[in-house]
């Protein structure tokens, strides 16, 4: 065997020690804890009035937006979520728009902001820890001192929810946090707590999965209660009537689950949610790198052959160098 | 033996001409750029937004830049670990180009980042989150910045040795030639590290991505044989340019029995490539009537027409065909990554993205500088290999 050989035989015999000494590191995907909070949103009961949309502004201190063709910058008219609007509503029309809740010749209300995914893409992503989870209650949190701008957030999460403020000099992203600030005082988020009709509602996501299926075991055109603020608060329950809902709780499954789960009686891609996977695209992306970088052996033990190629191999060219052209 | 001894040598010559004049005033017009983003905020410059929030700044001059400036990386692999010597002559401007690309893909990441004075977390145990694959390639991208500047030192060591760096400068040196080989390696290891999660990056944007570029667990190899690739067209074309702009002999000879290497590559990449689209079932995609698809074609012309070109040996031989191919495949390489993270990339409806021309300033303003940056240092520095060997010495 001459050198040449030996090396590359060298270089796949440590390749081979690597992968033996690494083996796959599935990194599954999370589940939810038993303590999350989060919120039900029922399209069927929302009424468009947007009181969560105003509320979430006055609570998380935000500036209102105008529309950018109006010549009457007067109220806050959010299309979309962004650096400056946490939460809103967005509707859906189809033909006539003569019946709610109907796909044809229909219209419905749904809520777009933040998931609260069990096992968030944005968390996975950030490199600098500016995304968190909480252990506990599952909110997905965002700090600025901790954040450096890159955006792969923005770029990672499947529901396009945080939102960065351009236009700053000092920028940041801007995502719902559920209110968490208001706590301490013994309130809760702020979209649930002036939701009229209890569309939004506030609480511990097994009690809401709970209340999920309570309405979707009811007849469509009954009578029921429906609670409203925070499930498991005090009761501002009222009576009103079951509509028609699609067999599918938004948020159960996919992406492994979310916190703000939702109802509807329209399919959910025509409202802008996309049928997702029930495996999170963090545990396809950490499984890779736990494999790859596990310990950081594959990579120690690929150094230590490079490392033993190149000190053989430079020794032959630096002699050379020393001595310049004079061997020519 | 006989390339070995062609040491290399500064080019001299004047260093204010045309060319450099022109490339110091676009340089010029980039900074104009800078400073108007630091003081109003990437709006202001940018058309970035929610639905593209990485635009060329990370898409071309980093994801594409620096697989460019993989001539350095793919030399070193050859020469230093492959052990082929043949191709020494090559390493010093292949590096050089490379230290240069790099660098300046760090200075894209700081006018691009929002919170440019929160970078340093990214290094900070408490801040750094091991599991994220943009931590990983930031990291890695940083200290092989470092391991360059330098392996590349020994070429200028010797020029700023005034004042008190007289005396310290010749132990410096020694010490570097000490630990070169571990510098090596390391300049080895960590492109193939980098590289490789480019291309896992786009793993976390899940079904965001065009089923044409979410190639699943295939990325991080597609993304490392094509730089690899990049890495060897660009020394071809380096080599023929340089060649052709300072009147110097061709290295056909050399660079055809790269273009073999290349070859092999290609092929094994090809296979992967459309064996991995099969795999994802993806093939339909490519025959939709939509830009994506026109721009998927586009790449994969682009890598299938070298492997035409450089089949047989009066290929590889022919310098026209050679580079030809060269900048074929520094095209597919370009549009694979261009595809992948903006062409392919939809999040929703109702977003655009086009470079502004304040973006494209500061990228042509990138390259320009560092064409300006290479012209200036190859004619001061010991840089490419001299052309009549040792009649100074």
């Amino acid at each position: 065997m001459d050198r040449r050989n030996f090396f590359k035989a060298s270089l796949a015999g440590s390749a081979t020690l690597a992968a033996g000494t690494c083996p796959v590191q599935a990194r599954e995907t999370r589940t939810i804890s038993p303590d999350a909070l989060g919120l039900l949103y029922d399209s069927t009961l929302c009424i468009g009035c947007k009181a969560c949309v105003a509320a979430c502004k006055e609570a998380n201190g935000m500036p209102p937006e105008y529309l950018a063709n109006t010549e009457q910058p007067y109220w806050d008219m959010p299309l979309d979520i962004s650096g400056r609007t946490l939460t809103v509503i967005k509707v859906y029309r189809n033909g006539t728009m003569h019946k709610k809740d109907e796909e044809q010749n229909g219209y419905a209300f749904i809520k777009k902001s933040c998931m609260h995914c069990v096992d968030p893409s944005c968390v996975s992503a950030c490199p600098v820890s500016a995304m968190a989870k909480d252990p506990k209650t599952g909110v997905v949190s965002y700090s600025k001192d901790a954040c450096m701008g890159c955006r792969y957030c923005v770029a990672a999460c499947p529901f396009g929810v945080p939102r960065f403020t351009y236009d700053q000099t000092f920028p940041q992203i801007s995502k719902c946090q559920l209110c968490q600030h208001r706590w301490k005082d013994g309130k809760y988020s702020a979209c649930a707590e002036v939701c009229p009709t209890g569309a939004t509602l506030f609480g511990r996501v097994d009690d809401l999965k709970k209340e999920a299926a309570r309405r979707r075991g009811l007849k469509p055109g009954t009578q029921t209660t429906f609670p409203r603020g925070q499930l498991g608060g005090p009761d501002q329950s009222y009576p009103g009537v079951v509509a028609k809902y699609i067999d599918h709780l938004y948020g159960e499954k996919e992406f492994g689950g979310t916190q703000m789960i939702m109802l509807s009686g329209v399919p959910f891609d025509k409202l802008g949610y996309a049928d997702l996977p029930p495996r999170s695209d963090a545990a396809t992306t950490e499984s890779l790198q736990h494999t790859l970088y596990g310990g950081m052996v594959m990579p120690l033990v690929f150094l230590g052959a490079l490392a033993y190629a190149a000190k053989r191999n430079t020794r032959q060219y630096q002699e050379e160098e020393e001595n310049g052209g004079n061997h020519g | 033996m006989a390339e070995h001894a062609h040491a290399p040598a500064p080019l001299g010559g004047k260093l204010i001409t045309p060319v450099t004049l022109c490339l110091g005033a676009i340089s010029l017009a980039m900074g104009i750029v800078m400073i108007v983003r630091f003081i109003f905020g990437l709006g202001a410059v940018t058309n970035l937004n929610d639905g593209y929030p990485f635009g060329i700044w990370i898409v071309y001059d980093v994801v594409i830049g620096s697989a460019f400036a993989c001539g350095g990386y793919t030399m070193a692999l050859l020469v230093y670990i492959f052990n082929k010597g043949e191709y020494h002559p090559l390493v010093r401007p292949a590096l050089l180009a490379s230290v240069f690309g790099y660098s300046l893909a760090a200075v894209s990441v700081i006018m691009d980042m929002g919170r440019y004075w929160n970078a340093w977390h990214i290094f900070w145990p408490g801040y750094a989150n091991v599991n994220s694959v943009l931590f990983e390639v930031a990291t890695c991208i940083s200290l092989y910045i470092l391991v360059m500047w330098i392996e590349f030192s020994p070429a200028f060591l010797d020029k700023i040795a005034v004042g008190f760096l007289k005396k310290i400068i010749p132990d410096v040196k020694k010490i570097v030639a000490k630990l070169m080989f571990l510098c090596i390696a390391l300049g080895v290891l960590l492109p193939t590290m980098h590289q490789s999660s480019l291309g896992s990056m786009l793993l976390i944007m899940g079904n965001q991505i065009n089923p044409l570029w979410q190639s699943g667990y295939l990325l991080p190899l597609e993304y490392l044989m094509t730089a690899v690739l990049l890495g060897f067209s660009v020394v071809v074309v380096e080599a023929t340019l340089v060649s052709l702009a300072f009147k110097r002999p061709m290295e056909t000879p050399l660079l055809a029995r790269l273009a073999k290497f290349i070859w092999g590559l290609l092929l094994a990449y090809l296979v992967l490539r459309i064996g991995g689209l099969v795999m994802h079932g993806a093939i339909p995609n490519a025959f939709h009537f939509t830009l994506e698809t026109f721009w998927f074609w586009v790449e994969m012309i682009s890598f299938i027409l070298p492997l035409i070109l450089l089949a047989k040996p009066a290929g590889r031989n022919n310098a026209g065909k050679l580079f030809a191919a060269a900048v074929l495949l520094m095209l597919g390489g370009f549009m694979l990554r261009l595809n992948g993270f903006l062409v392919g990339y939809e999040t929703g409806d109702g977003w655009h993205y086009f470079p502004s021309l304040p973006e494209l300033i500061v990228t042509v303003g990138l390259i320009s500088f560092e064409i300006l940056a290479y012209i200036v240092l190859v004619k001061l520095l010991p840089v490419l290999p001299a052309v009549k060997p040792a009649t100074s010495h």
